[in-house]
């Protein structure tokens, strides 16, 4: 059995994570973490700032290299990839930014056709009708031709979203998708977030501080500390741990 | 020739770990210590960098549209400040050298000098000055912020090359600008040149050109003029470098472009003078 992209289809979980360090300089910032997700699951990340939250992501999509440990996506071996190998396996990742990280000399258009204008076979049409229907699918349709500097930071992160998904990925990994937005338009962004799991069967990896958020799209919730996974399980397990510095992190919901 | 380029690795260090490092002058011993190990990952960092964009340069598909945005960029938008500090350059050098020659007697030689002047020498220097401080201010600065704003992770994230689009892009665009703009700023001090001469006593521009160019040949022009190619490499390599190694928020994004335009100003300095040495090895 073969996938869109003729690659053989295999039963590998989508994420495997075994025994992975990483530091900068003498911070250590993950301490030998393992962590499994199955195709098509929710695993949220929580864990205070610093926990090194975010750097699991870059770690995950390459844009890292750990100290030590393994990282299998589908079953590829990502810490001994070369560039040519590891951009193939990128293509089937979807990244959203803490701060969308969109171009800001591109048009929100531009922002979202520049992936598929590059790594995609479509033609000039069909992108273009990509582009209209991703950017529907996030409410953005209407603001296709402004700048990113001309749109506020809650419709940034949807654009954001809209161009993570253009290349329709297997993987979603969410850094901080509702960081610094009002509850309402973190709400629509989880909506959003929850969507792509029923539409599409994304996997997705979420790191948030937002633990509302976390109840609401997580099927798994992981809660790290100083570069350790201390506590694991669905929210209503997790709430159940009598450790102390879990019990205080969740009690802010 | 070893000399020179002993001088110029020995500047380099210097100029590159005190940029770095110029916030942390304190023990003198620390400070020789780190900036030897700054100097080193620079130079490591900066061959890496060089093989990186090596590697994906001439492989297709070419991202043209951004080429043309980076032309545009660095030539039509330099043009001005470039004609400009040309024909003062040319102003300069008339009314200076009018005095002097007039004192040794070869006033007549004035067209000749100017027109020498610029073309061999202080048309390209100025032509990489002047581009240095915009263009490479601009580079450091863009391309700083684009890595802050993690614009640079999203585009490896979505599988395409920051070398390739940003880096690459800008690189061929000063190297193809610099020696069209020199020009200009040839075209301009010459004619900034002869406008001085002619208001402190008439000469047509004809009989000015004439005399100027009358010694002048194509060793002269072509490799003094071609050199600037290699200006160009400089600005785009050492503004890009410094950008897409930019730490630390905004503040790091202001000492990129300050750095970018100090080492680019710096090296085109230095090597110049291996440049002026190896043309007149090569073209006698």
């Amino acid at each position: 059995m073969k996938n869109q992209n003729n690659e053989p289809i295999n039963n590998e979980p989508a994420v495997v994570i075994q025994d992975l360090h990483k530091s900068f300089g003498r911070q250590k910032v993950l301490n030998g973490i393992a962590l499994t997700v199955a195709r098509g699951e929710t695993v949220v990340v929580l864990g205070r700032s610093g926990t090194g939250k975010s750097v699991l992501l870059k770690l995950l999509i390459g844009l890292q290299k750990p100290d030590s440990g393994s990282i299998r996506i589908q079953g590829q071996e990502m810490t001994t990839l070369q560039f040519k190998e590891l951009n193939q396996v990128r293509k089937k990742i979807g990244f959203l930014f803490q701060q969308a990280a969109l171009y800001d000399s591109l048009s929100v258009e531009e922002n979202v056709s520049f992936p598929l204008d590059r790594n995609s076979d479509l033609s000039s049409a069909e992108r273009k009708e990509q582009v209209r229907t991703l950017l529907a699918t996030v409410g953005m349709d209407q603001h296709g031709k402004k700048l990113p500097s001309q749109i506020s930071g809650g419709m940034q992160k949807r654009v954001g979203l809209a161009r993570a998904l253009a290349l329709e990925p297997e993987i979603m990994l969410f850094d901080e998708p509702t960081a610094g937005l009002d509850p309402i338009t973190a709400g629509e962004i989880n909506q959003l977030i929850l969507g792509l799991q029923e539409k599409r069967k994304i996997t997705s990896i979420v790191v948030t501080h937002d633990i509302r958020g976390a109840r609401t799209v997580s099927d798994r919730l992981v809660l790290l500390k100083e570069g350790n996974i201390v506590a694991e399980g669905t929210f209503e397990e997790i709430k159940k741990n009598q450790d102390p510095f879990v019990a205080k992190f969740l009690s802010i919901d | 020739m070893m000399v020179y380029l002993i001088v110029f690795m020995v500047a380099m260090a210097f100029s590159s770990s005190t940029v770095i490092l110029s916030d942390r002058l304190t023990n003198p011993f620390v400070v020789v210590k780190d900036s030897m190990i700054a100097f080193f990952e620079w130079i490591g960092d900066l061959i890496i960098f060089c093989g990186r964009l090596a590697r994906v340069a001439l492989v297709p598909p070419h991202e043209g549209r951004e080429l043309l945005r980076q032309l545009e960029a660095v030539g039509p938008k330099s043009f001005m400040l470039v004609a400009l500090a040309g024909a003062a350059t040319g102003v300069v050098l008339s009314l200076q050298t009018r005095d002097s020659l007039t004192r040794l007697g070869a006033a007549s030689l004035l067209p000749t000098v100017i027109v020498f002047s610029l073309i061999k020498e202080t048309g390209p220097i100025i032509t990489g000055l002047i581009v240095s401080g915009r263009v490479g201010a601009g580079i450091g600065a863009e391309l700083g912020s684009m890595r802050v704003t993690e614009q640079i992770d999203a585009m490896e994230a979505s599988a395409i090359d920051p070398y390739k689009y940003l880096v690459w892009t800008r690189v061929l665009a000063c190297v193809l600008m610099l020696p069209l703009l020199t020009l200009a700023a040839d075209f301009f001090g010459i004619l900034g040149g002869w406008a001085t001469s002619a208001f402190m006593a008439p000469v047509s521009l004809r009989l000015f050109l004439e005399n100027g160019f009358k010694t002048l040949d194509f060793h002269d022009f072509l490799p003094s003029t071609f050199k600037t190619v290699i200006f160009g490499f400089i600005i785009g390599i050492v503004a890009s470098f410094q950008g897409m190694r930019t730490k630390g928020g905004t503040e790091g994004v202001g000492r990129s472009a300050t750095s970018s335009v100090v080492l680019c100003s710096l090296f085109i300095i230095l090597a110049d003078v291996l440049l002026v040495r190896i043309i007149q090895v090569l073209f006698p």
